[in-house]
Order: structure tokens, then C-alpha cells, then sequence
């Protein structure tokens, strides 16, 4: 038994934590009790997603990956983005999808069908995925490709329909050794969107970052390969230790004084050139960033919704720092077509995403925004959540009939489980 | 499962009529749409029982004074999902039981026989769910009977030392256990008669419980200050504690 939590630290959960490799994942699906068997990847997963209260919390060992000339490469599911960097950077060649932290596996990143800085041009990492290697609950071994029921229900399904063991990724050429990042910083929510949606169908990778404090002015930045291309290895320094803290440093004081030091950084206005990992992976420079919330952590509320009701983007900062909350430097993104996963997040629209310390009152709030990002058909990303309602999951995900269809097919016997679904009810149960 | 923001899910209330079971229930965060199971012998009451807007309401019967009742109310009680919350909230003052024998009997067996029946039967659930809460609503009257209610302070002893093992014995499981020891609430149970010093109301329990709960405590005394005067109250010498007026 080992307790484990989510990167927000909100909930802890007690789980049998087991590492197998590849080979000896089906004997771990025989060993599967009552409280059933999840795979978890590295625990990047903001709430529940990755954790089987008083069930097996299975980690798949890492296994060598292997690129091939003509840019794909075939890995476990238990390696991780850092890893596949290392292998493919070398021969020339990047990752198609990089997500804000380089410690998550490759199995999680298709469970929860990742978005990247380019999702308005690149899509989500289901848009690169050649073929999928599941083990499903009866046993099976599938080999699922994008067009297959299978692939729509596993990429983006979280882990339920069985166990992801590896998969074949295409790659994208590595352009440059480093990125020129072009800043803007604009004094209103209105603007910073505006430029962002210029932004991010002019650049590749396109993001802002907005201050919840002050109307939602920002800074966005667009990015693109640039150099020699790129032939090197990847070697991202780490040196930097959260410690852990007996109250969050994160306050509305802090995180209004920190927003507006961070608008004012003179970089903001600059173009410059600057490394693979301190454009995409900020916040991996420090270990363990998530003890600075303190031993009660912190949420991450992500959404997305349709142009036609970017509206919800300005009233979530406004009613978060209304009502007494923190939300620390939210994130704005432009999203492009949805991919085939049946449960996947991304959708055409907005994303915001916006970490939060627990303050008193912040749940009703969040409650009041899911029903009108649900209303808009818009969603709230599993990966993140860790306190959705039920009800709404379903009005958020309308093609979770159909995935829990090809669900109950991969996994009769209902032996994968995860606090996530328990709390929202995503596998049918007799 | 609490949510990330501590809200509880599914909550099971062991004497769905008691006022202070149904006060803790009040003083929760629940979730916009936490089920609330009650637990108890008239189902009509049950049903009438004042829950929170919002709340679905489970009405499961289940009689603490008829042995072997536990299995199914359990039973009912997580086929649903797992439980979150479990308030051990049934009992009765029964007055005058200490020269009513069978009115001792069901005090005895309501309060204490009852409830640790159930509450051995969902310890085995919650254990192996690995999470979960238990709430036992004891009393200041198990740690120094009365000579007024001493049948209702003998069954609160019971349950009271129970919980307290139950507490150790879920100790590292992921289960907790809070024991709650109000004074004199005002209410139902004690109308009529004549407020002891340090009377209470039960939302202040409620208040008291949900703080405790959120604070990670096994003990909570109500008012608070009772921690400090209710051990005192065991060094009275007898000859004196007789003579009180109590």
C-alpha cells in the first residue's frame, strides 16, 4: 500500500502500487481484486485520474524506444516524454505534441489525449498516433489504429478500456535547435485574445498568459523553430527543489503580486530565442513546484468553450478573484478541430486554465461556471479535474454513450477502475 | 470520495430522524449533488427527515434494536457507490430507564447494540474501500454518568469505548474516526427538561463536527471547553457527585 495523490495534492488515495513490465501485464490483470486495477503513467494528472483508492495503481517499467528514419517512433507506454526526447532529438527529429511538463509517460499522454501550444494547428497527440497496443480486460491484445472503435475509445479514455502498453508515435521534423518566442503584452482580456487567435494561426506554438487580477491583460507569445536544424542532444537542466511548505505561499496577495510582476517582466515585450525546455517546460525547472500550495494543494480548473461563448473565458477570472479565490497565472489557448477520441478534451474554441488554492466558497463558483461551460457545449478536462459533478460530465462528454459501449466491450468484467470514474460515473455498471 | 475541494459525496446518517445526526449533515459541504442515505425505523419520518437543497435523499430501513439488521442496510447502503460519511446517530435519552428494565433494554440496545453492529458490519466495507469517515455521536454523559440517566450514560460508555478502539483498529487503513461528546443540547430529545450548564444547540454541533473534520481530529468536544471540564468532573468525589443536583 503506498499513498499516492494527483499533482494538485488535493485528494490522497491509498492504492497496492505495483511496478510490471510490458511482458508481465497480463498476469497483473489476473491479480486484479474487487477494487479493481488502473495503470498509472507519472501522476502529472491534476486530481483523481490516476488513482484507485484500495485498488492496484499498476506502473509499466520504461522501455527503450525506438525511432525509425522515416520519423516515427515506437515506445512502451511506460516512457516518458523526457525519454523520448532524448531518443528522437538526436536523430533529428521532435515530439508532434508537447504538453507543459516533460515527466508525463506516453501512456498517459494518449489516455488523456494531450494538447499542446500548437492544438490549433497540430491537433492533440490522437492526430499522430499510427497505432495503439492495448491489453483490454478480457486478456486481449489489440493493436487499435486511428479509424478503429477501439482507438476512439482508448485515446482520451483515461485508462478504462484497459491497459496501453505502447504505441507508435509519428514525429515531426526538429526544424531548429531552438525556439524564437515573439512576446506581446496588451492591457486587456479583449486584446490579448485578439492577439492570440492571430498569433496561433501565424506561429506553430501560440499561448498567453493572462492576469486575472487585472482584466485579463496578458502576454502572448508565438513560437517557432529556429536555428540549425536540430541534431543534439536534449539534456534539460533540473536544479531547482520545491521544499515542502506548511501553508501555500500561493494567496490572493501573492498571486496578484506575482501576476503583475510577471506582466511587467521585460522580456514580455521582446522577441528572443530561448530552449525547447524553457518555452514548453517552465515550471519543470523547479522539482516538486506542487509542495508550494501547501499540504492542502491546489486545483487546476481547464476548460474549454466555443468561440461563441468566449465570453466565459473574461467572467471565469472575473468571478474567481471576485470571490476571494487566487487563480495564479491562467492560460489561454486556441484550440483546433476535435480528434476522434470519444472522450477526448479538446474541442474548437478557448481554453483557460487557471491553478487555484482551495479558498472557502470555491466550489460553488466552479459549480456556477461548469453549468454554463456545459450549457455552451464546452468541457472540463478530466486530466485536471478534481471535483466535476456527474450530471454535468455527461451534458460536457455527449459521446460517452457511445465510448462506454466499446468500454464494456474491451472490459466485461468491469477491472479497471479509478476514483475518476467512480466520482463521475463514466464505466456503465450493471 | 471528498472532491478536490473537500466536499462529500455519499453520506450515510445511522438514525436518519436524529436531530443531531441530521444537524452535522446540515453543517456538511456536500456536493451540489451528494446523496444522503437515512438509516432508521419509520420510513415516513425518514422520508420528512430536513435534508439540504439539492441533496438526494436514500431512505433505508433499518431497526438498532433488532439484532442482525446490520447485514442489509449495509448492503443497500454501497451498492450505490462507496460511502464517504457514515454518522452513528441513533439513540434515545430514555428517561426513567433505570427503573424501567425494559426501557433499559432498548436504550441499551439502540444506542449501543445497534449501532456497533452496523458500525462493525460498514468498518469491513469502508476498510476495504480504503477511504471513508466515521462520525459517533457519543456523549459527555459516557465519561461521567449521571445519577438522572445513568441506563443512557452506561450505553454511551459502551459506544463511546468502542469507537475509540474502532479508531485505533482503522488506524493506516484510510478510514477515520471521530468521536463527538456534546454536553446538554437543546432539542428534541432533552425538551422539557431543565438546560445543564454549557447547553448546546445542535448546529453547533453540526459547526463543531464539520470543523473537526476538516481539521483531521478523533475527538471533539461540544462545546469545546468541555475537554477541560469534563475530566474534572471524574475527580468529584462520589459522596459529592450524589449530592449534585445533576
Amino acid at each position: 500500500m503506498a499513498r499516492l495523490s494527483g499533482w494538485g495534492r488535493t485528494t490522497s488515495s491509498l492504492c497496492d502500487d505495483e511496478r510490471v513490465s510490458a511482458t508481465d501485464a497480463a498476469a497483473a490483470l489476473a491479480s486484479a481484486g474487487a477494487r479493481g486495477l488502473l495503470v498509472r503513467g507519472s501522476g502529472c494528472s491534476y486530481g483523481d485520474a490516476a488513482l484507485n483508492t484500495g485498488g492496484t495503481a499498476l506502473t509499466l517499467a520504461p522501455e527503450d524506444p525506438t525511432v525509425h528514419p522515416h520519423g516515427v517512433v515506437v515506445a512502451g507506454a511506460g516512457t516518458s516524454f523526457e525519454t523520448l526526447l532524448r531518443t528522437t532529438l538526436p536523430t533529428g527529429w521532435t515530439l508532434p505534441v508537447l504538453p507543459g511538463t516533460r515527466h508525463l509517460t506516453l501512456g498517459g499522454a494518449i489516455a488523456a489525449d494531450v494538447h499542446g501550444k500548437n492544438h490549433l494547428q497540430d491537433g492533440s497527440i490522437a492526430a499522430w498516433l499510427d497505432e495503439v497496443v492495448l491489453l483490454d480486460g478480457a486478456g486481449r491484445r489489440w493493436v487499435t489504429r486511428p479509424g478503429d472503435p477501439e482507438f476512439a475509445a482508448t485515446v482520451g479514455g483515461m485508462g478504462l478500456t484497459g491497459m496501453i502498453l505502447g504505441a507508435t508515435l509519428r514525429l515531426l521534423p526538429a526544424e531548429g535547435t531552438q525556439l524564437e518566442v515573439s512576446n506581446q503584452r496588451l492591457p486587456d482580456l479583449d486584446q490579448v485574445m485578439a492577439a492570440l487567435d492571430v498569433a496561433a494561426r501565424r506561429s506553430r506554438y501560440a499561448v498567453a498568459w493572462v492576469d486575472a487580477f487585472a482584466r485579463g491583460r496578458g502576454v502572448v507569445s508565438e513560437a517557432r523553430w529556429t536555428g540549425s536544424p536540430c541534431r543534439r542532444s536534449y539534456a534539460p537542466a533540473q536544479h531547482l527543489v520545491a521544499p515542502p511548505v506548511p501553508l501555500s505561499v500561493v494567496t490572493p496577495l501573492t498571486a496578484r503580486a506575482f501576476n503583475a510582476a510577471w506582466w511587467r517582466l521585460p522580456g514580455h515585450e521582446r522577441t528572443s530565442v530561448t530552449t525547447l525546455t524553457s518555452f514548453f517546460h517552465p515550471l519543470d525547472g523547479v522539482r516538486q513546484w506542487n509542495r508550494l500550495y501547501g499540504p492542502r494543494g491546489f486545483l487546476q480548473y481547464q476548460f474549454v468553450v466555443p468561440d461563441g461563448a468566449a465570453h466565459l473565458v473574461g467572467d471565469a477570472l472575473g468571478e474567481l478573484t471576485a470571490a476571494g479565490g487566487a487563480p495564479f497565472l491562467g492560460v489561454l489557448k486556441r484550440f483546433g478541430d476535435a480528434s476522434e477520441g470519444l472522450l477526448s478534451f479538446p474541442r474548437p474554441g478557448w481554453s483557460l486554465a487557471v491553478d487555484l488554492p482551495p479558498t472557502p466558497g470555491l466550489g460553488a463558483v466552479l459549480d456556477g461556471l461548469d453549468t454554463r461551460v456545459a450549457a455552451a457545449g464546452g468541457a472540463v478536462y478530466l486530466a485536471k479535474d478534481a471535483r466535476l459533478s456527474a450530471e454535468l460530465f455527461e451534458d460536457m462528454y455527449p459521446r460517452v454513450k457511445e465510448w462506454r459501449d466499446v468500454q464494456t466491450r474491451l472490459d466485461p468484467e468491469g477491472l479497471f477502475r479509478s476514483d475518476l470514474d467512480r466520482r463521475l460515473g463514466l464505466v456503465r455498471r450493471a | 470520495m471528498r472532491d478536490g475541494t473537500g466536499r462529500w459525496g455519499r453520506v450515510l446518517v445511522l438514525g436518519g430522524t436524529s436531530e443531531l445526526g441530521l444537524a452535522v449533515v446540515d453543517a456538511l459541504d456536500l456536493q451540489p449533488r451528494a446523496e444522503v442515505l437515512l438509516a432508521g425505523r419509520d420510513l415516513d419520518a425518514l422520508a420528512a427527515a430536513p435534508l439540504p437543497d439539492g441533496v438526494r435523499r436514500t431512505c433505508l430501513h433499518w431497526d438498532a434494536t433488532s439484532p442482525g439488521a446490520a447485514a442489509a442496510v449495509t448492503d443497500a447502503a454501497t451498492q450505490g457507490g462507496d460511502l464517504d460519511l457514515v454518522v452513528a446517530a441513533a439513540g434515545i435519552l430514555g428517561l426513567g430507564a433505570h427503573e424501567d428494565a425494559g426501557l433499559a433494554a432498548e436504550v441499551l440496545m439502540t444506542n449501543t447494540a445497534g449501532l456497533i453492529e452496523a458500525l462493525v458490519t460498514l468498518a469491513g466495507r469502508l476498510r476495504s474501500q480504503r477511504h471513508g469517515t466515521v462520525v459517533v455521536l457519543s456523549s459527555v454523559a459516557a465519561v461521567r454518568p449521571r445519577r438522572s440517566n445513568y441506563v443512557y450514560g452506561a450505553s454511551k460508555a459502551g459506544l463511546d469505548a468502542f469507537a475509540q478502539g474502532l479508531a485505533d483498529d482503522l488506524h493506516s487503513t484510510g478510514v477515520r474516526v471521530l468521536v463527538v461528546r456534546p454536553g446538554f443540547v437543546h432539542g428534541r430529545m432533552t425538551a422539557g427538561l431543565p438546560a445543564a450548564p454549557m447547553a448546546t444547540s445542535p448546529e453547533d454541533v453540526g459547526r463543531a463536527v464539520r470543523l473537526a473534520l476538516d481539521r483531521g481530529r478523533s475527538t471533539v468536544w461540544v462545546p469545546a471547553a468541555l475537554r477541560w471540564v469534563a475530566p474534572v468532573l471524574t475527580f468529584v468525589p462520589r459522596p459529592i457527585w450524589r449530592r449534585l443536583d445533576l
